[in-house]
C-alpha cells in the first residue's frame, strides 16, 4: 500500500504542477518585496497577486507577516504571487495611505482588486489559501445558502456535467482549502458547489451527519435523466483532505464497469493503483446480459470502495472452479486472486466493504461447525426428505375409512368378496410406505362408489405371514386380486392419479376382446367400453386376422404385461379386413387413437416377441413434442437420449409449439427428446434453470442436455427465435463443437450426506487393553477402515469417548425423570437439516 | 407315497438286513420333532426313532413337580406372529397355526402334561414318520467311499433290527441323571424317584444337593412343610435374571433364596460334593461329614467311631443331621450306544454333559452326525438359549438348511432385494425376527452385497460361529463384502455377580449406542469374510472378529426399534457410510430435478423413480418436507423481475449444493422460540 501511496501522490503534484502553469519566476524569495511603483507596474494581466502593504514600523503585524509568508509558497503554486509592498513614509497613495492598511490584504488579477481581506480573516496558511482561491474561482465554486439553489444548480447540470458538492462548517479551514485547491484542479471538469449551511448538509440525505464536520458529494449529474429525482449520489467517506477528494473524484471518474478480456492477474485498473480491490464479475456469454446488470449493480453498491470489472470467460481460460462467480483481486503486490462462489450481491459488497468483518464471520461458522462437529455433528438430524416429510405428519389422523383393514383371518375371505380388490402393503414404520398410503386413501377418495372396487390394506409390520405368502418383500407394494385371476403387481408411479387410473384401467381385461366392428369403433373413439368412456386414454387396437395367431398371442401377453397402464383392444372377426382397409392397413395391424387428436394411426405389426411388442407399444404411445412433467419423465428417460427442452412459463405460444412439432416430427431416427416445460405447472423446473444458468435466463429458453453423455449443457441463442431451421442450424453447430456449454451436469457421486457414529473406535477408546488389533491380518492398515475419521489422531479420538463416557452420566436411560430432561434438551437442540 | 418312503428301503449288507434311510434321526423329543418337520417339509427320507411309544418322554417324567418354567405367554399386544414366538418358548416351528402352544394351555408356565400332549399333536398333525418303541442300542459306522460322508450309520435296536442312514441326527436330549459317587451316597434319593408330595416331607430336615432350576424346584414344593432345608453344592447360585441365561435359577423357583436371606432357616451352602461324606447314625438320621475322615478308618467300627466334622470345630455349618438328602444335579448326554469309531466324546470343563460338536452342530468326531436340542447346548452354554425349546427350534432349522445344501445342493434360502430396501430389511429382522432374538449371539442374519452394492441378499438365522465357511455351507457367495446383524446384550452386563439394577443402566441415546446393556441389536461389517485364523481369534467374549465397522442399535424398552430418528436414522448413516453411498428416500420431485442437473442419481431415485415407481408424496407431505427445509419450493412467490439476478432467495440451490450449510431462518425460528 505505501508504494502506491508514494506513486500517486507524486503523480498528483506533478499533475498540480501542469495545472497552475508555473510561475514565470523561479520559486527563490517567494515573498517578495516591493515598492509600490514597482509592484504595480508590475502587475500582468490575468495573473494573481496578493499583495499587503507595510510601514517600516508596524511591529503588531508580525505574527500575520509570518503566516503569509509561509502561505506564499503554496499560493505560489497555484500561480499567485505574494507581495509585500513597502509603502515610503508619508505615501498616502491609495494602498499605503490608509490607516488600517495593515489589517488588510488585497487580491488583484491583472491590476484589478479583486477582493480586499481583513487580516484577521487569513489567520493562519489554510485559511489564507482558502480564502484566496475562493475568491479568485468564483465562478468555479459556487457557493449555496438554500436548498433552492442546490437544487437549481443540480437541475442545470443534469446530463451535462456532474457537481461536487461540499458543506464545511466554516470558511476558511482546512477542509475548506482542501475543496479549494480541489476546485482548482477540477473545477472546469465538474460544478463544485459549497456551503457552510448545515441545513443544505441535512437536505442531502444526510441526516445524523455531524455538523461539525465537512463532508462531500459527487454527484453524478451528468447520467441523469429524470429531471424530478436527484442526482445519484457518492459521499466520499474519508475526511475532507486533497488527497482523498482527489482520490475520490479520480474514482468517480474511471469507468463503472470495466470489460476485460484477459488474465485477471495482468488487469489494472485505476482501483487498483489507488490501493483499492478490484472485484471481477466472472460472466459467460449466455449470461452476459444479466452479469451486466449484476456487475453494474455492484459497481454501484461499491463505487468509492473498489473498482468492478465484468471478465467473459468465454475468452480467457481460467483454471478454476466453473462455479466461481467472483473474482477479488487486492492491491497488494503478489496477493493472489481469490475466485469465490457468492450467492448474492450482498456478499459482494461485504466482502469489499469489510474484509476483516467477513472473516470474523466465517471464523465464526467455523467454530460453530466445530462445536456442531464435537457434539453430534448433526448426525442425529433427519435429512431424508421423505422420513422427515412423515413423521412431521404423524399426528395428523388419516382418512382411511373407505380402505378396509385386512388381517391374516379376513385376508382370503375379503378377495373372493369383490370382483376386484387392491390390497396395499405396508409396514406403518416404513416412511415411504407411509407416504403412498396418504396417496391411496386420496385414491380411495376419488374412487368412492366405484363398483367392484375394493380397498384394503395389510400392515406387514401386524401380518407378516400374508406379506410373505404373497410375496411381498419390499414396502410398499401395491396388488390387485381379481376373482379367478391372478394377481398383477402395480408398477408406476406412486401417485393418486396414477393409481387411480391404474385402477380403473385394470378393471377392463387388456387387451379387450372386442366383438363387432361397431364395438371397435365406439372403442378407439373412447366410448366402449362405457366405464372408461369418461377417462381420456390413448387406445390401441390390434387387427388381426384368425391366420396371424402367432402375433396375437404376443399381442394377448403384451397386453397383460401391460394392464392398467394401456387400453388395449383387440379385433380378429372376420371382418377384420373391412376395419383395416379402413384405416389402410392390413392385419396384423396396430390401430392407434391418441386421446384428443382426432385421427387414427395404422402401424403394422411385426414384432413376434412378447418383450419387443410391449417395447413398441411403449414407444408408440410416447409423445412427439411432449410437456416433460415429473410423472412422465421417466418415460422419456428410458429412451436414453439427449433432451432438447423448451422452458416456459406457462403455456408455449402457438408459433414455437408449430416450430418444435415440425422439428420432432422431422427427427431422423429418434436422435433427441424434444420437449417443453410449463414452469407454471413444473415449477421444479426453476432450480434446473438455475443449476445450469446460476440466475433464471429469460423465458422462453431452449435447451439441449446430453444427460446420458457428457451431461453438457447447451442454451440456444436467445436473439435467435426458435424455428425449426435456426434450431436445426444450432444443433449442427453444437454437434460440430462450435458451441460452447453452459454448463456441465455434476459427474459426482452419491455420497453418504454425513458420517456415522465410529463405535467401533469409541470402544477400542473405551477399552484399550481389548485385543481388538491381534484378530487382524497384518496386511490390513488400520487406516484403510471407512468409518475413520480423516486426520483424527488418537490423541483427539480419546475425546469424544470421555465426553461421551461423562454425559452417559447424565443421560439416564430408563428413569423418566431422565427422560423428561432428554426431552427438553432435545427440544433446545430442535434444529433440522437443511442440506440434502 | 408316504407310506412308501416310510418303508423306505431294503438292502442286504453281508448277512445283516438293513432298513436304509437318508437321515435317521434319534430321539422323538421336541428336537427330533422338529427336525423330522423340516425333512418332511423338504420331503426327505427320514425316520424318526424313539424308544418310548409317544413323543416327549422325557416330558412324561420330567420336571418332576410338573411345572414347566419355559414361559407361554398369551398376549403381547401385537398381532405378528414371528413377533410372538420371542415371548412363547415352547411352540416349535411348523407352519400349522393350531400348533401354537397357547391354544394348549393359559398357563404363562404350563404344565409338562401339556407339552407331552402338544408334543403327540405336533407328531400326528404334521403327520411325522416317527418310529415308536424303538430303542437304538448300538451305532456304528460303515466305510464307503460312495456315502454323503464315506460312511453310514449303522443302527441296531433292541429287537437287534438294523437300519442305516447317510446322516445320523442325534436328539437323544441329555436324560442320563448325574450322579456323585460318595461314602454314604446310598442314603441319597435322586430327583427322578423323589417323592412329590409335600406331605412326605412334614417335619423333616432336608439337604439337597445341587443348585439348578431342579433342585430349587424340589425346595420350593416343600418349603413350607420342612424344618429346614439345605442346598449344597460346588458352585455359588446363578440367578437367571443376572446372568440372561434361562438354564440358571429362575425367578419362579426362589423362593428357597427368599426363606434364606430373610433368616428362615432354610439356607445355601458352597462345597465340593466329592468331599462329602453320609454317614447314617441308629436312629435313621443322616450325617455329613467329610470323605477324609473316612479314609483311614474301619467302617466295622461303627457311627461312633466316625469324626465328624463338629468334633473338631463346634460350629461346623451342617451339623444338624438331616432326615433325607436328595440328589439334583441334572443330566447328562448318553453316550453308551455310540461305537468308539465315532468318537462321541464328551466336553471338557463344564460342559462334559454334552457331546463335543462344532458350532455348525456337528459332531467333532464323525462327519454326518448332527447332534441337535438339548444335547447340543455346548454351543452356547449358559450363554444363550440353544439348550431349550424356544433355542433349539432354530439351530434344528440352521442345521437343516446346511444339510440341504451339502447333500441336495438347495442353497440356504435367501432373498435378493435393492439397495434401497437394505435399511427396511434390516429393520423389519431386528424388530420381528425370533430366531435372532433368542438364540442371540449364535445365530445371526447374513446380508451378501452384491457388487456396486446396488443389491443384497439376505440369509436369516445362520450360525455365526460357521462364518468363515459361509460360502461352502449356505452355496452363497461373498466377494464383495457383507453385514452380520446380530443381537447381543451389553459386553459387561451380565453374569452371577452383576448388579442389573444399577442405576443409569439404560442407553438412551442412539450416540452411545455401543454401550447398551440389554438385548440389542448389533451390526458387523466385514469388506471380506472373515477367515478360520480370524475367527479363531476373536477377542474373547465376541461372537465375531474385529469388523471393518460396527454399529449398534441403541437398546429399546419394548424392543421396537422403528423410531426414525433414533433408531433408523443412524442404521442408514451406518450402512450409508459401509457403502460410500447416499441410502436416502427423495420425492419423485427431487429426482426429477437430480435427473436434470447431475449425471448420476441417488439408489432410490435409480431403482424408484427411473423404473417409474416414483414416489410422487401427497401435498401435505410435500409441505411438511419443505418447511422441514428439506425440499425446495420453486413456485415463484413473487413476479417482481426488477431484482438484481443474483439475489434472488439465499436458499435456492440446497438441493444441489455439496455441502452443509444451516437454514440460517429456520435456526433463527428455533432460536427465537427458546428465547
Amino acid at each position: 500500500m505505501p508504494a502506491h501511496e508514494d506513486g500517486w501522490v507524486s503523480s498528483f503534484v506533478f499533475l498540480l504542477f501542469c495545472a497552475s502553469s508555473l510561475p514565470a519566476w523561479g520559486r527563490a524569495g517567494l515573498l517578495q518585496e516591493q515598492s509600490p511603483q514597482h509592484y504595480f507596474r508590475s502587475l500582468e494581466a490575468g495573473r494573481a497577486s496578493l499583495a499587503f502593504f507595510t510601514h517600516p514600523v508596524s511591529p503588531g503585524a508580525q505574527p500575520f507577516l509570518e503566516q503569509i509568508e509561509s502561505s506564499a509558497e503554496v499560493l505560489q503554486d497555484y500561480g499567485i504571487s505574494v507581495v509585500k509592498v513597502h509603502c515610503p513614509k508619508q505615501d498616502v497613495s491609495r494602498y499605503c495611505g490608509k490607516e488600517n492598511v495593515l489589517r488588510k490584504a488585497y487580491l488583484f488579477r491583472g491590476n484589478l482588486l479583486i477582493r480586499e481581506f481583513p487580516t484577521d480573516a487569513l489567520f493562519d496558511v489554510n485559511s489564507i489559501v482558502s480564502n484566496v482561491l475562493f475568491a479568485l474561482l468564483f465562478n468555479e465554486v459556487k457557493y449555496v445558502q438554500t436548498l433552492a439553489d442546490l437544487q437549481n444548480t443540480e437541475n442545470v447540470l443534469k446530463g451535462r456535467s456532474n457537481m461536487v458538492f461540499a458543506y464545511v462548517p466554516a470558511t476558511g479551514t482546512a477542509e475548506h482549502r482542501a475543496v479549494m485547491e480541489a476546485a482548482f484542479v477540477y473545477g472546469t471538469t465538474h460544478q463544485f458547489v459549497l456551503t457552510t449551511e448545515a441545513a443544505l448538509l441535512k437536505a442531502t440525505g444526510n441526516d445524523d451527519a455531524d455538523v461539525s464536520s465537512a463532508w462531500l458529494l459527487f454527484c453524478h449529474c451528468q447520467r441523469a435523466t429524470d429531471p424530478a429525482q436527484p442526482c445519484r449520489r457518492t459521499a466520499l467517506g474519508q475526511p475532507l483532505t486533497l488527497l482523498n477528494i482527489h482520490r475520490h473524484l479520480k474514482l468517480m471518474g474511471a469507468p463503472l464497469v470495466t470489460e476485460v478480456a484477459e488474465d485477471p492477474e495482468k488487469v489494472s485498473t485505476v482501483h487498483l493503483q489507488l490501493g483499492l480491490p478490484l472485484v471481477f464479475i466472472l460472466s459467460q456469454k449466455d449470461t452476459y446480459e444479466a452479469d451486466r446488470r449484476t456487475a453494474e449493480f455492484v459497481a454501484w453498491q461499491l463505487l468509492g470502495k473498489a473498482g468492478v470489472a465484468l471478465l467473459s470467460r468465454d475468452f480467457v481460460d481460467l483454471n478454476v472452479l466453473h462455479r466461481s462467480n467472483v473474482a477479488l483481486k487486492t492491491p497488494e503486490e503478489g496477493a493472489p486472486i481469490q475466485y469465490l462462489v457468492l450467492e448474492d450481491t450482498d456478499e459482494v459488497i461485504t466482502l469489499v466493504e469489510d474484509k476483516s468483518k467477513v472473516k470474523q464471520i466465517q471464523e465464526e461458522e467455523e467454530e460453530e461447525e466445530d462445536e456442531d462437529e464435537k457434539e453430534n455433528n448433526n448426525q442425529d438430524i433427519q435429512d431424508d426428505q421423505v422420513v422427515e416429510a412423515v413423521s412431521r405428519d404423524k399426528k395428523r389422523e388419516l382418512p382411511l375409512e373407505q380402505i378396509l383393514v385386512l388381517t391374516e383371518e379376513t385376508f382370503h375371505s375379503s378377495l373372493s368378496e369383490a370382483s376386484r380388490t387392491v390390497v396395499l402393503f405396508y409396514a406403518s414404520w416404513e416412511a415411504v410406505s407411509l407416504a403412498v398410503l396418504r396417496s391411496y386413501s386420496e385414491v380411495a377418495d376419488h374412487l368412492k362408489g366405484t363398483p367392484g372396487v375394493l380397498l384394503s390394506r395389510v400392515n406387514c409390520w401386524d401380518w407378516p405371514g400374508i406379506c410373505t405368502q404373497e410375496n411381498v418383500t419390499q414396502f410398499p407394494t401395491i396388488k390387485i386380486y381379481g376373482k379367478g385371476e391372478q394377481s398383477v403387481t402395480y408398477d408406476g408411479m406412486w401417485g393418486t392419479e396414477e393409481l387411480t387410473s391404474f385402477i380403473l384401467l385394470s378393471r377392463v381385461s387388456c387387451p379387450l376382446r372386442l366383438a363387432t366392428m361397431d364395438e371397435a369403433e365406439g372403442y378407439l373413439r373412447g366410448e366402449f367400453p362405457s366405464e372408461l368412456s369418461s377417462y381420456h386414454h390413448t387406445s390401441l387396437l390390434g387387427v388381426f386376422s384368425s391366420a396371424t395367431s402367432k402375433v396375437s398371442k404376443a399381442f394377448e401377453e403384451a397386453g397383460n404385461i401391460l394392464s392398467g397402464h394401456v387400453r388395449m383392444g383387440m379385433y380378429f372377426e372376420d371382418d377384420a379386413m373391412a376395419l383395416s382397409h379402413k384405416y389402410s392397413v392390413s392385419p396384423p395391424a396396430l390401430l392407434l387413437a391418441r386421446s384428443g387428436a382426432r385421427s387414427v394411426e395404422g402401424i403394422s405389426l411385426s414384432k413376434q416377441s412378447v418383450q419387443d411388442m410391449v417395447q413398441m407399444i411403449r414407444y408408440e404411445l410416447l409423445d412427439i413434442f411432449p410437456e416433460i412433467t415429473v410423472q412422465n419423465l421417466p418415460q422419456y428417460l428410458q429412451l436414453t437420449r439427449p433432451f432438447l427442452i423448451l422452458f416456459s412459463d406457462g403455456a408455449i405460444s402457438q408459433m414455437e409449439s408449430k416450430e418444435m412439432l415440425k422439428l420432432a416430427k422431422g427427427r431422423p431416427q429418434q436422435t433427441f427428446v424434444a420437449c417443453w416445460l410449463n414452469l407454471k405447472k413444473t415449477p421444479v423446473g426453476y432450480g434446473i434453470l438455475r443449476t445450469y444458468f446460476a440466475t433464471v435466463p429469460s423465458l422462453p429458453v431452449l435447451v439441449w442436455v446430453n444427460l446420458h453423455a457428457g451431461g453438457q449443457v447447451f442454451k440456444f441463442p436467445s436473439e435467435q427465435s426458435i424455428t425449426e431451421v435456426n434450431i436445426l442450424s444450432w444443433l449442427e453447430r453444437l454437434q460440430a463443437g462450435l458451441e460452447i456449454p453452459s454448463s456441465t451436469l455434476s459427474e459426482e457421486d452419491w455420497k453418504p450426506p454425513l458420517p456415522a457414529y465410529d463405535f467401533l473406535q469409541m470402544m477400542e477408546a473405551a477399552v484399550p487393553e481389548l485385543p481388538l488389533h491381534s484378530s487382524h491380518s497384518p496386511g490390513d492398515n488400520p487406516a484403510q477402515h471407512p468409518l475413520q475419521s480423516p486426520g483424527g489422531d488418537p490423541a483427539i479420538r480419546e475425546e469424544p469417548s470421555q465426553e461421551t463416557a461423562a454425559k452417559k452420566v447424565v443421560s439416564p436411560g430408563r428413569d423418566l425423570r431422565g427422560t423428561a430432561l432428554r426431552l427438553a434438551a432435545r427440544e433446545k437442540q430442535g434444529k433440522r437439516h437443511s442440506e440434502l | 407315497l408316504g407310506l412308501a418312503l416310510y418303508a423306505g428301503s431294503l438292502c442286504a449288507v453281508g448277512d445283516a438286513t438293513f432298513l436304509y434311510h437318508d437321515y435317521c434321526v434319534l430321539g422323538a423329543g421336541p428336537a427330533g420333532l422338529q427336525a423330522a418337520y423340516f425333512l418332511q417339509q423338504a420331503g426327505r427320507d427320514y425316520v424318526v426313532f424313539e424308544r418310548s411309544h409317544a413323543p416327549g418322554s422325557f416330558f412324561a417324567l420330567y420336571p418332576r413337580h410338573r411345572k414347566l418354567i419355559s414361559i407361554n405367554k398369551q398376549y403381547t399386544g401385537k398381532s405378528n406372529s414371528e413377533f410372538n414366538l420371542r415371548h412363547d418358548w415352547n411352540s416349535l416351528l411348523s407352519h400349522d397355526r393350531r400348533l401354537l402352544f397357547r391354544r394348549y394351555s393359559r398357563d404363562f408356565f404350563p404344565a409338562a402334561d401339556t407339552m407331552v400332549r402338544y408334543l403327540e399333536d405336533f407328531a400326528s398333525l404334521l403327520e411325522l414318520r416317527v418310529q415308536y418303541n424303538t430303542a437304538i442300542v448300538h451305532v456304528t459306522l460303515e466305510r464307503d467311499g460312495q456315502a454323503w460322508n464315506g460312511h453310514y450309520f449303522l443302527l441296531t435296536d433292541q429287537d437287534r433290527k438294523n437300519y442305516k442312514c447317510s446322516s445320523l441326527l442325534v436328539a437323544t436330549g441329555t436324560w442320563v441323571p448325574n450322579v456323585v459317587n460318595f461314602p454314604g451316597s446310598e442314603y441319597v434319593e435322586g430327583y427322578e424317584t423323589v417323592s412329590i408330595n409335600p406331605e412326605d416331607f412334614a417335619g423333616q430336615t432336608v439337604l439337597i444337593l445341587g443348585r439348578g432350576n431342579s433342585a430349587f424346584e424340589t425346595a420350593e414344593n416343600i418349603l413350607g412343610v420342612t424344618n429346614f432345608i439345605h442346598m449344597v453344592s460346588r458352585s455359588r447360585v446363578r440367578l437367571s435374571w443376572a446372568t440372561h441365561y434361562v438354564g440358571d435359577l429362575r425367578a419362579i423357583n426362589n423362593g428357597l433364596l427368599d426363606t434364606y436371606q430373610l433368616k428362615s432357616l432354610d439356607g445355601l451352602l458352597e462345597g465340593d460334593l466329592e468331599d462329602l461324606a453320609i454317614v447314617k447314625d441308629r436312629k435313621g438320621k443322616l450325617h455329613i461329614t467329610l470323605r477324609f475322615y473316612l479314609e483311614n478308618r474301619n467302617f466295622s467300627a461303627g457311627i461312633d467311631s466316625i469324626t465328624l466334622p463338629q468334633d473338631e470345630l463346634d460350629n461346623f455349618a451342617t451339623r444338624a443331621p438331616y432326615d433325607r438328602v436328595i440328589r439334583c444335579l441334572g443330566w447328562k448326554f448318553d453316550f453308551s450306544i455310540y461305537n468308539r469309531s465315532l468318537n462321541l466324546m464328551p466336553g471338557k470343563g463344564n460342559i462334559k454333559k454334552y457331546p463335543q460338536i462344532k458350532p455348525s452342530y456337528e459332531s467333532k468326531g464323525t462327519r454326518g452326525l448332527f447332534v441337535l436340542g438339548t444335547a447340543s447346548h455346548s454351543v452356547d452354554f449358559r450363554k444363550s438359549a440353544g439348550g431349550f425349546i424356544h433355542g433349539f427350534r432354530y439351530t434344528t432349522r440352521a442345521v437343516h438348511r446346511l444339510l440341504e445344501n451339502r447333500h441336495h445342493g438347495v442353497p440356504w434360502p435367501s432373498t435378493v432385494s435393492p439397495i434401497t430396501q437394505l435399511t427396511n430389511s434390516i429393520i423389519k429382522r431386528v424388530n420381528e425376527a425370533s430366531g435372532l432374538y433368542q438364540m442371540f449371539s449364535v445365530l445371526a442374519d447374513i446380508i451378501l452385497l452384491r457388487e456396486n452394492a446396488t443389491a443384497f441378499e439376505y440369509l436369516e438365522e445362520y450360525p455365526v460361529g460357521i462364518l468363515a465357511e459361509l460360502e461352502i455351507q449356505t452355496g452363497r457367495k461373498a466377494p464383495n463384502g457383507l453385514f452380520v446383524i446380530i443381537m447381543e446384550y451389553g459386553r459387561n452386563f451380565s453374569g452371577a455377580d452383576k448388579d442389573v439394577f444399577y442405576y443409569n443402566r439404560a442407553v438412551g441415546e442412539a450416540q452411545h449406542a455401543w454401550q447398551s446393556n440389554f438385548l440389542h441389536p448389533v451390526i458387523y461389517y466385514y469388506k471380506h469374510l472373515p477367515t478360520e485364523r480370524e475367527m479363531r481369534l476373536r477377542p474373547p467374549e465376541w461372537p465375531l472378529p474385529r469388523p471393518d465397522a460396527i454399529h449398534h442399535i441403541v437398546e429399546d424398552f419394548l424392543t421396537e426399534w422403528t423410531a426414525p430418528n433414533a433408531h433408523i436414522l443412524p442404521l442408514r448413516r451406518f450402512l450409508e457410510n459401509c457403502l460410500g453411498t447416499d441410502l436416502r428416500s427423495f420425492f419423485a420431485e427431487s429426482c426429477f430435478l437430480f435427473a436434470f442437473t447431475r449425471q448420476k442419481l441417488p439408489a432410490f431415485c435409480q431403482q424408484g423413480y427411473v423404473r417409474m415407481q416414483g414416489l410422487l408424496g401427497s401435498e401435505g407431505l410435500r409441505r411438511h418436507a419443505v418447511q422441514a427445509g428439506l425440499l425446495q419450493d420453486y413456485t415463484p412467490t413473487d413476479s417482481s423481475g426488477d431484482r438484481p439476478p443474483d439475489s434472488h432467495d439465499r436458499s435456492q440451490d440446497q438441493l444441489l449444493r455439496d455441502h452443509v450449510i444451516p437454514v440460517r431462518p429456520l435456526q433463527h425460528l428455533v432460536n427465537a422460540k427458546d428465547e
